[in-house]
């Protein structure tokens, strides 16, 4: 087991290296640079930007450039300085006086870590999960025990709605309902009472929730209809023990394994709605870095989703192995 | 004697021949999930091609001082001014008339939806073939190419994408719309590939190939005369997946503010003019205040993306009875 989750930890990393390739090619494809692109405020002049792009190392070959980013380089005062591999992603364009990471997951002055950006997408995602799996489990279970049923379709029908229209989508509708409503504040003050965090929670648990109905529903169906299910029966087990201890249980190791991709999903996918709700995490300041073309935001933003990404498909493996004995994985 | 004509033709009907692609047609027509989808897709593809037939107003012409009506069976607004009947949806901050923009953007909808689904199905079936057919180097280059498209997010490539290119020359074709094309067609044929790859892999083990082989047909022959023909089913299927998803991420790069350029010539209206996802971000603005202006496009994204769901879902089970009812 060891040897192997190391083995796939390690193929990591030629992923994340071509991951961070693209990425810098294509932010080095965009004509201009981040000084010069904001037309809503006043231009940087002409000699700050030749000292800043000196400053920044922008003047050096592009190659150099990523390999300094990425791996290791020297820095403008000839010390070799390690980059990205080390969790070093770089000074902010914008925020100046700001590393990637600072903004990222240091948390403001006083408060515990939960409180960073990542923490709060963290959290969202955490209560987005417990959402779908809270409701679309025992829903995707439900609907397979009485299948073709009134419930079965009224299931199926949301839980298809869920997994087709996009989550913003599904916020625009919701935000517009409850506003006419008048129910909650769609953009609160603070974040630290639990009830802000439904409507976001709900909105972007939607789709995992829909998914993991129909996942549940699909796999508890396979079940039912296996031999040992009517072995159990037919020993005289009550149906109850029979639902619980025999189907449910072997039913719900698909939907388990995709827990992890799930909550890298949760967590990567969330940007508009952070923006909607105006939320403090980590997607929304990407969404902002998008906007002011803060390339190294963006650079060092899309590196830690494309590692939790790669850290959750490799989970599902292992957790497969763990679950079911049946699979050997090395 | 005059009666008996309508028993032959009783007799007949059974004798009546139905090919695997009919029944599997039987089967879909019987669906009423995917018959609804259907119909709502031929529905949006009319109103895309006409667009400019059905709207009674120019979608870009700028009507001043009746900027935010409401819709027209809102007697008044929340800013208090009154409908009028000529703008059935009301008007949005410049006021241009919303029904008629909802309408024209059906047309950027039904064309990403579709376009590039097809590069995808075309690279994707052949790449497919080739490596499952080939194996060996073609193989191992396909399924490595695959690890990395899908450790990368997509959304944030098409997002990396959008930002880096948008100003430049192929950015600025058709609107941007034809890098958005290409972005979507770029991720999207790898997934294609890889189920055609499987299908491959076991259907060139069959019978039928070996017994082509045998009489001397040629590779090509093999390749799209025999084992293409029986992964199409798949094919299709995949193809009709792929539709609402091409839809919904142009929707949320639209959204975002990185989808299309809208135009903006009143005088000059050229076939794509605005997309829902650039409407709802527009609308955006005034969520609270004119909700009208983002509901109309986000029901029309939901209504045409459920549509080809329904129909995939219905395809699938018509296509592949075994598959019925699972996930």
């Amino acid at each position: 087991m060891v040897p192997y989750i190391l083995r796939r930890l390690l193929t990591m990393i030629p992923v994340l290296i071509i991951v961070s390739g693209i990425t810098f090619i294509l932010m080095h494809a965009a004509p201009g640079g981040p000084w010069d692109r904001d037309p809503g405020a006043r231009q940087v002049d002409a000699n700050t930007q030749k000292l800043l792009t000196e400053y920044y190392g922008l003047d050096k070959d592009p190659f150099f450039q990523w390999t300094t980013y990425t791996f290791f380089g020297e820095n403008k005062d000839g010390k070799v300085v390690c980059g990205a591999i080390c969790g070093n992603l770089g000074p902010s364009y914008r925020q100046r006086g700001m590393t990637i990471q600072q903004i990222l997951f240091a948390p403001p002055e006083g408060r515990p870590w939960y409180y960073s950006r990542f923490g709060y997408s963290l959290r969202l995602a955490f209560l987005a999960m417990s959402v779908a799996i809270l409701i679309g489990m025992p829903m995707g279970i439900l609907s397979a025990l009485k299948q073709n049923t009134g419930w079965d379709y009224a299931a199926m029908f949301i839980s298809t709605l869920g997994v087709s229209i996009p989550s913003f989508v599904v916020a625009i509708f919701l935000i517009i309902l409850f506003n006419e409503l008048d129910l909650i504040t769609i953009v609160p003050k603070s974040w630290d009472s639990l009830g802000v965090w439904v409507l976001p929670a709900f909105v972007l648990g939607f789709g995992t929730m829909s998914r993991t109905a129909r996942l549940t529903r699909a796999s508890m169906l396979e079940v039912i209809r296996q031999d040992y299910i009517r072995t159990a029966r037919s020993k005289g087990l009550a149906e109850g023990t029979v639902i619980t201890r025999h189907m449910i249980k072997n039913a719900l190791i698909p939907v388990v394994t995709i827990l992890g991709p799930n909550l890298a999903g949760l967590i990567t996918g969330s940007f508009i709605i952070e923006t909607m709700f105006s939320f403090p995490g980590m997607g929304r300041a990407y969404v902002t870095a998008i906007g002011q073309r803060d390339y190294s935001m963006i650079m060092g933003t899309t590196l830690v989703f494309a590692i939790l990404i790669s850290l959750a498909n490799i989970s599902v493996d292992i957790v497969y192995g763990f679950i079911d004995p049946r699979i050997r994985i090395d | 004697m005059a009666e008996t004509p309508s028993k032959i033709v009783t007799f007949e009907l059974p004798e009546k021949r139905r090919s695997l692609w009919g029944d599997a047609w039987y089967r879909l027509v019987r669906n009423k999930a995917s018959v609804a989808g259907m119909i709502i897709i031929i529905a949006f593809f009319l109103v895309a091609m006409f667009a400019g037939a059905i709207a009674n107003q120019n979608p870009l012409e700028v009507h001043s001082g009746t900027d935010y009506l409401p819709p027209a069976w809102i007697e008044k607004g929340v800013n208090g001014k009154p409908s009028s009947p000529e703008f059935l949806l009301g008007t949005d901050t410049l006021g241009r008339d919303v029904l008629a923009r909802v309408l024209y953007g059906a047309r950027v909808s039904m064309v990403v939806g579709i376009v590039p689904t097809l590069i995808v199905l075309i690279v994707g079936t052949i790449v497919g073939l080739i490596a499952g057919f080939f194996g060996g180097i073609w193989d191992n280059l396909l399924m490595r190419f695959t690890d990395i498209v899908w450790s990368f997010p997509d959304l944030l490539f098409f997002i990396i994408i959008m930002i880096a290119l948008r100003d430049t020359f192929i950015g600025n074709l058709l609107n941007g719309l034809f890098l958005l094309f290409a972005a979507l067609a770029m991720v999207g044929w790898v997934g294609e590939a890889r189920v055609v790859r499987g299908q491959v892999l076991s259907l060139k083990e069959k019978e039928f190939v070996e017994a082509a082989r045998c009489i001397g047909a040629k590779n090509g022959r093999i390749m799209f005369k025999h084992i293409m023909p029986n992964a199409l089913g798949p094919i299709i299927i995949m193809g009709a997946m792929t539709v609402p998803g091409m839809i919904i991420t142009e929707a949320t790069l639209g959204f975002l503010g990185l989808g299309m350029r809208p135009a903006s010539d009143p005088n000059n209206l050229p076939f794509f003019v605005t997309s829902w996802g650039v409407l709802m971000n527009e609308g955006n603005a005034a969520i609270h205040a004119q909700p009208w202006l983002l509901l109309m496009p986000a029901i029309c994204v939901s209504l045409v993306v459920l549509a080809f769901t329904f129909l995939g879902d219905g395809l699938r089970d018509a296509l592949d009875p075994r598959m019925q009812g699972t996930s």
